[in-house]
């Protein structure tokens, strides 16, 4: 088998090695050139159109071209040597400025071109006044929740909004600020710790699961046609033919059982194709709240089909763990780039809760959007508690995640817990993911910044317990926003690494788990 | 369309720089998961502190390449032991965690706006090729070299030739290695870590030599990397990296040492056949629904579900041994 495969790799490679070659190479045909991209300093995907580009070879001006809608621009050039690249600074919008960097100067760059090279000219723009350092407590009047401009300019940081003031103030408030943030990672990551407890699993496509929950009430709370309707069915058909499998088992007979869940499945595909061909006429839109509830119903629908359908599938099959581990990670790569696909690179926000009057108690202000958060994931964290230490199936998933072994000799369903305990992960992971982008952003990689969030919680507070992932995501949150006192913001998730690391050094087992070898 | 040209493009993507680059990168990985069964999910993290390595030293300090070289592996050495020492003596799992995010964090710190004296924040650092090419004795750059499809400019063939070269002496490297007594203890760790605790070997030091010496290679995969493209961004060492070079890895086949090696020229020839199909397609109208940035996202997705694949079907790759990869956590 293994000398068949490289023999037919290696005759493939020889094929190609003969194939008479009058074909111009495609990257390599266009001589020199000049390229780049123009985009706004907040959202680096929308170009500035119309920048007047021009470009000299010593006195001789070469080309002069303007950017185009999408803020592209190239110049062709004669041949390899150095050039003179200046930007008319007069075309760029007034709104914006020309961001001074070690290659461009005052709107002019020097740049050096090799042979047949393609060089791409890195110029950005930035708002005026942004590199002179900005006023450090932007005075606003009406109280109204301002952008930090910087802040959101970043789109790799998690932006923290009013805080100001002395040292004493901004302790407290970075102190309610991490205590918000916290407990958003607390509620994403107690499925990723339950996950691990009863499968012992690492699931590195949880932080996609959240970004799915966030893009889901971001659809229908903002509209949701032709394809809202279509991942509706879809899923639909998916959370029937799991519930049949997991109630209907053993009052059916095997064959029916399977007949009526594939039905299912297609069905839904099949009214999937239906709706997304009927497109724009299905028009509805609900609000934000109701759009939350689709996408925790969603969510706990995705995990439950990763379970069943992936996960159980290939714990049968005796495949291990470290080969799931692999398998996570591809699972992640698909989901965060189909929601590419399907929802596009742009950063939005839930519509109608950005400008809001703050509310203050004392020395802190927040907007009600906050407190709200607050209040539901506080709310959901006690509900999720009593659920674990009070109902039967809360019971069974402690133990299973304890002992799995142990608990399936006491004769617990261990397959159909480990299901139920994904149907939690992942509705939470939805509704984390909700909270989060009402917070901050939501764009298609907010999941995986969470991720890493989420791990240092789980490892803090102890892997698979679920409690620990709650202490572990409050105290996570609280040392990344007390950080910004002292340190720069973009350090914010290192410090949460540093103290997993730490962690690690004293304490492996993590502040609720329980003392045992675990290497 | 043609699919000849495409044919021809994506073998020549085969046996280019990229595909050495990651070649290299991915013998490391080859150590500490094939042959020892570490579980490195942040094999860019080396990369990425190899390539900084040239780059600060070099643009900054303005010392020679070679020193940029090798301040590039000093900082994976450094990189490889403090991630090793607080979790080297836990399980797999615990190695796999700091990774990732220690490598996301390299990323964020790098591209931070207070390092950006040294590093240029997001903007990254450029002219880093010259004077690895002052070091071209054997081509030259205007000439083109090579026939048909497989013609690539003197600078390219420069370059492929060293990357190339060490990713041979890498392969070798490996291979005498891994048949000294030295490598025995190692894959026996991978086999069984308690039998071998239990013939009183030091385990985590084994553990700990084989994670630097990987990352090592990584930092040159890195430091090759800034010297081919000449200009680095952080942007570059997105996670997604490492991801390609674990399916790198297990396309050829982890535990091998030519599995990275057919591995990365797989990988690379179907990346480019995919992509250029599907913009073939796309030009020719068959893909309506796609625009421009889709291509790269259901690449990346593609890459995803290849991994996903692999793993579930193939999991000894093109070449591996199937008994040696049914390693588990232990």
């Amino acid at each position: 088998m293994r000398t068949r495969l490289v023999t037919v790799l290696l005759a493939l490679i020889t094929a190609f090695l003969v194939i008479p070659g009058a074909v111009a190479t495609a990257d390599e045909q266009g001589g020199e050139s000049l390229h780049g991209q123009i985009g706004q300093p907040d959202d680096r995907d929308q170009g500035v159109e119309g920048i007047l580009i021009t470009v000299f070879q010593g006195e001789d001006e070469i080309d002069a071209v303007e950017t185009d809608s999408d803020g592209i621009w190239e110049v062709e050039l004669p041949e390899p040597g150095g050039y003179r690249l200046v930007l008319d600074q007069e075309s760029v919008p007034s709104e914006f400025a020309v961001r001074e960097t070690t290659l461009v100067v005052d709107g002019v760059a020097e740049v050096e071109v090799e042979a047949n090279e393609q060089r791409r000219v890195l110029i950005a723009l930035e708002n005026p006044g942004e590199s002179a350092g900005q006023d450090e407590s932007s005075p606003s009047p009406d109280d109204e929740a301002t952008e930090d401009d910087d802040a959101a300019a970043d789109e790799e940081v998690v932006a923290v909004e009013g805080v100001s003031g002395g040292f004493g103030e901004r302790f407290v408030q970075l102190t309610a600020a991490g205590l918000l943030f916290g407990l958003v990672i607390a509620i994403s990551a107690i499925g990723l710790s339950l996950i691990f407890g009863t499968t012992q699993v690492i699931n590195f496509s949880h932080g996609d699961m959240v970004t799915f929950g966030a893009m889901m009430a971001l659809l229908f709370s903002t509209g949701a046609a032709g394809l809202g309707n279509s991942l509706l069915a879809i899923f639909a058909g998916l959370g029937i033919a799991i519930l049949l499998g997991a109630f209907m088992e053993g009052k059916l007979n095997r064959t029916t059982l399977i007949i009526l869940q594939w039905a299912s499945v297609f069905g839904g595909i099949a009214l999937a194709t239906l709706l997304g061909v009927m497109g724009d006429d299905l028009g509805w839109q609900v609000p934000l709240w109701a759009a939350a509830g689709i996408s925790v119903v969603m969510g706990a629908v995705l995990g439950g089909t990763m379970e069943r359908y992936l996960w159980r599938p290939l714990r049968k099959r005796n495949v291990a763990l470290i080969q799931m581990f692999i398998v996570s990670i591809g699972l992640a790569l698909v989901v965060r780039h189909v929601i590419l696909v399907l929802f596009g690179a742009s950063r939005t926000r839930y519509a109608g809760y950005q400008v809001q009057e703050l509310v203050h108690f004392g020395p802190i202000s927040m907007p009600p959007r906050d407190l709200v958060i607050m209040a539901v994931a506080i709310v959901v964290l006690v509900l999720v508690a009593c659920l674990l230490q009070f109902t039967r199936i809360g019971k069974a998933m402690r133990a299973v995640s304890d002992n799995r072994d142990l608990a399936e000799s006491s004769g617990i369903d261990v397959d159909r817990v480990t299901l139920y305990v994904w149907f939690l992960g992942g509705g939470l992971a939805s509704l984390g993911g909700v909270l989060f982008g009402l917070n901050q952003v939501v764009d298609y990689e907010m999941g995986f910044r969470l991720l890493l969030l989420m791990f240092a919680a789980v490892i803090l507070g102890g892997l698979g317990t679920a409690y620990g992932a709650m202490v572990g995501g409050i105290t996570v949150g609280l040392v990344a926003m007390l950080s910004t006192l002292w340190f720069p913001t973009q350090l914010m998730q290192a410090w949460a690494l540093a103290l997993m690391i730490l962690m690690l050094l004293v304490r492996p087992q993590g502040l609720l788990g329980q003392r045992e070898r675990v290497g | 369309m043609d699919i000849f040209l495409i044919l021809a493009e994506a073998a020549r993507s085969a046996v280019g720089p990229v595909a050495a680059i990651y070649a290299l990168a991915a013998i490391g990985l080859n150590l500490h998961f094939g042959y020892t069964g570490l579980l490195n999910f942040g094999q860019v993290g080396f990369m990425l502190v190899g390539a900084y390595g040239v780059g600060i030293s070099v643009t900054v300090f303005e010392l020679p390449l070679l020193v940029g070289f090798l301040v590039g592996l000093g900082c994976a050495v450094v990189l490889a032991l403090l991630l090793g020492i607080p979790t080297l003596r836990l399980r797999a799992d615990y190695l796999s965690i700091t990774t990732i995010a220690a490598a996301e964090v390299l990323r964020l710190v790098y591209r931070a706006g207070f390092a950006e004296p040294l590093t240029n924040g997001v903007y990254g650092i450029q002219n880093l090729s010259g004077e690895f090419r002052t070091w071209n004795v054997f081509f030259d750059p205007g000439e083109r070299y090579g026939f048909g499809a497989f013609s690539f400019s003197g600078n390219h063939m420069w370059l492929m030739t060293v990357t190339w070269g060490l990713v041979a002496l890498m392969a070798l490297l490996t291979w005498l290695l891994m048949h000294s007594p030295w490598g025995r203890v190692v894959k026996g760790i991978r086999e069984d870590e308690e039998a071998v605790r239990s013939l009183g070997k030091n385990v985590f030091a084994y553990k700990m030599q084989i994670l630097v010496l990987g990352g090592l290679i990584g930092a040159l995969a890195g430091s090759m990397m800034a010297v081919h493209q000449g200009a680095i961004q952080p942007d570059q060492f997105k996670p997604q990296v490492t991801f390609f070079l674990w399916v790198i890895l297990l396309l050829g086949g982890a535990g091998r040492v030519f599995g990275p090696i057919l591995g990365s020229m797989a990988f690379w020839f179907l990346m480019n056949f995919t992509d250029k199909f599907l913009r073939a397609l796309g030009a020719e109208g068959y893909l309506p629904f796609l625009s421009g940035p889709d291509y790269g996202a259901i690449q990346l997705a593609f890459v995803g579900v290849m991994l996903v694949l692999l793993i579930v079907f193939r999991p000894q790759g093109l070449i591996g041994d199937r008994k040696e990869m049914l390693i588990n956590v232990k």
